[in-house]
């Protein structure tokens, strides 16, 4: 049984200089066989893993990681959740994940930093005007809290924000989901993977896999680099090389991997308490527990999996932010990186069953599957559970491309994809 | 970033390039005898390969033609450019 963290278990390994804290998380050789095998240890991988055990009573399941856990792209996003999105399909799944959030700590027993500091989303032209006003609408039609704000509400919440009508993109108005904010990204991984592994699921890393044995089509193991592995069924969530993962089991699906990039400035004072995303610039900033400024910059359009963006698109959203921030202007950045996204034609996930028995994807979460990570776990794990999606992913399935039943995200999504 | 060696103008910043995809998809012969399936495996399906792959390219800022390319898209290292209509060089 593993030791519940607590103020006191605090106090008690103070005592000992913090150098008897139990490990978080197992480190197991990979059994001859298991009852299901999640290919990816990032956050959905993990989650999945997680609520597999946890709803659906597979506790004989193993995570197998390329790298170490949460060091892909769970480490490389912007930390944000929201849920405010304008079709019906996707404001279930993604408030949905919302909600998970909101008591996932102590669900967990550990501290994923969740903090519901809103997030704002600014209109620049009459059209976003609109877009954004038939959103709100659209949100609380589905139960979703959102509020439309005006220029001076805006400058209300968010002080800081240059709201000049004389700005090449002035500021015209904006959208506030209150319940929207973000979490320590990390700590989401090691809080799945901690109550994953103490309920019994093999946390393998540094464990790549190989190839995807089939019989007909049936799945019957994957290869590794650390051995064959028997199973009958394999979720795969691997992100930007889920084409990669794909191609081995002979399967082509619809989606080009491409660099996003991210960076953060040196640690300040904290300047700025809540999330603000401009759409039209292409902008996005918070501001980390640690007093860094988070930005997200934008995708280059070719394919690419050299994980090193192009520099105009650093300078294209660093520009649009110091016209938003003119305060900033003097910041220094600290770091900047690119993790590259698996994006779908409609910028809408997939979480599905394939043409092949046992083989299950979650993939296509492009710039933005962060939010998701909970719901993502929970719903990926039903569909591979019981062989059928949830209703609330059964909109997000390979055949969409197929029957033209598309959840077209791309241009109604709350920033651009 | 990277420079691309467009095959009318010469050496230019990628930036002036617009990536086009996946190359060497043939648009269907017969649309209309099309299924749903045939359908989607042209429209969306993709290889979307890690390591060497043939894409389109087009010079956006510029002489404005579309041209072909070879590419490691691990890398992002250039193997060869040529014209459409041109046979792909083989690896």
């Amino acid at each position: 049984m593993r030791n519940k963290y607590s103020i006191f278990s605090l106090f008690k390994n103070a005592l000992s200089y913090h150098e008897n804290w139990q490990r978080a998380w197992k480190d197991p050789a990979p059994k001859k066989e298991y009852d299901a095998v999640i290919v990816g240890g990032g956050g959905h991988g993990l989650a999945t893993a997680y609520y597999l055990a946890k709803k659906h009573n597979m506790q004989n399941i193993a995570v197998v990681e390329k790298g170490w856990i949460g060091g892909g792209n769970t480490g490389r996003n912007t930390t944000i959740i929201r849920s405010n999105y304008l079709w019906d399909a996707s404001a279930g799944l993604y408030d949905h994940a919302l909600k998970i959030w909101e008591g996932l700590s102590q669900e967990l027993n550990y501290n994923v930093m969740f903090s519901q500091r809103g997030v704002m989303n600014l209109a620049h032209n009459l059209q976003d005007v609109r877009d954004l006003k038939r959103r709100t609408h659209a949100n609380r039609l589905n139960g979703i809290d959102a509020v439309y704000l005006n220029t001076e509400e805006i400058k209300k919440f968010c002080p800081i924000i240059n709201t000049s009508q004389d700005i090449r993109y002035p500021v015209l108005g904006g959208t506030l989901q209150r319940r929207a904010g973000t979490a320590r990204h990390d700590a989401v991984a090691w809080g799945y993977a901690r109550g994953a592994d103490e309920m019994g699921v093999d946390i393998i890393q540094n464990c790549e896999v190989k190839g995807i044995k089939r019989n007909g089509d049936t799945v019957e193991g994957i290869e590794t680099t650390k051995g064959f592995i028997k199973t009958k069924k394999i979720g795969v969530v691997a992100a930007g090389h889920s084409s990669v993962v794909a191609n081995m089991a002979g399967l082509k699906l619809p989606l080009e991997s491409k660099p996003l990039q991210a960076l953060v400035s040196e640690p300040v004072k904290p300047i700025i308490d809540t999330v603000v995303m401009s759409n039209a610039v292409h902008a996005y900033v918070s501001q980390s527990d640690k007093g860094e400024l988070v930005i997200g910059a934008g995708t280059d359009d070719y394919i690419s999996y050299s994980q090193k963006g192009s520099h105009q698109i650093v300078e294209g959203t660093l520009n649009a932010i110091l016209e938003l921030y003119p305060i900033f202007s003097r910041m220094r950045m600290l770091r900047q990186w690119g993790g590259i996204v698996d994006i779908c034609p409609d910028a809408s996930p997939i979480l599905s069953k394939t043409s092949i028995k046992g083989l299950y994807f979650n993939c296509g979460w492009g710039t933005g599957g962060f939010k998701a990570t909970p719901g993502s776990g929970d719903l990926f794990a039903h569909t591979i559970a019981n062989d059928e999606p949830h209703k609330l992913n059964a909109a997000f399935n390979l055949n969409r491309f197929v029957s033209g039943d598309l959840v077209d995200e791309h241009g109604a999504a709350a920033v651009a994809h | 970033m990277f420079l691309i060696n467009c095959p009318y103008c010469g050496e230019r910043d990628q930036q002036e390039f617009k990536a086009g995809g996946e190359a060497h998809i043939e648009r269907p012969k017969q649309p209309t005898e099309l299924s749903d399936d045939e359908w989607a495996e042209y429209l969306f399906m993709r290889k979307n390969i890690k390591g060497v792959q043939f894409e389109r390219w087009n010079h956006a800022h510029g002489c404005r033609k579309w041209f072909n390319m070879v590419r490691d898209t691990s890398n992002d290292e250039i193997k060869a450019i040529y014209k459409i209509g041109e046979k792909p060089p083989t690896q």
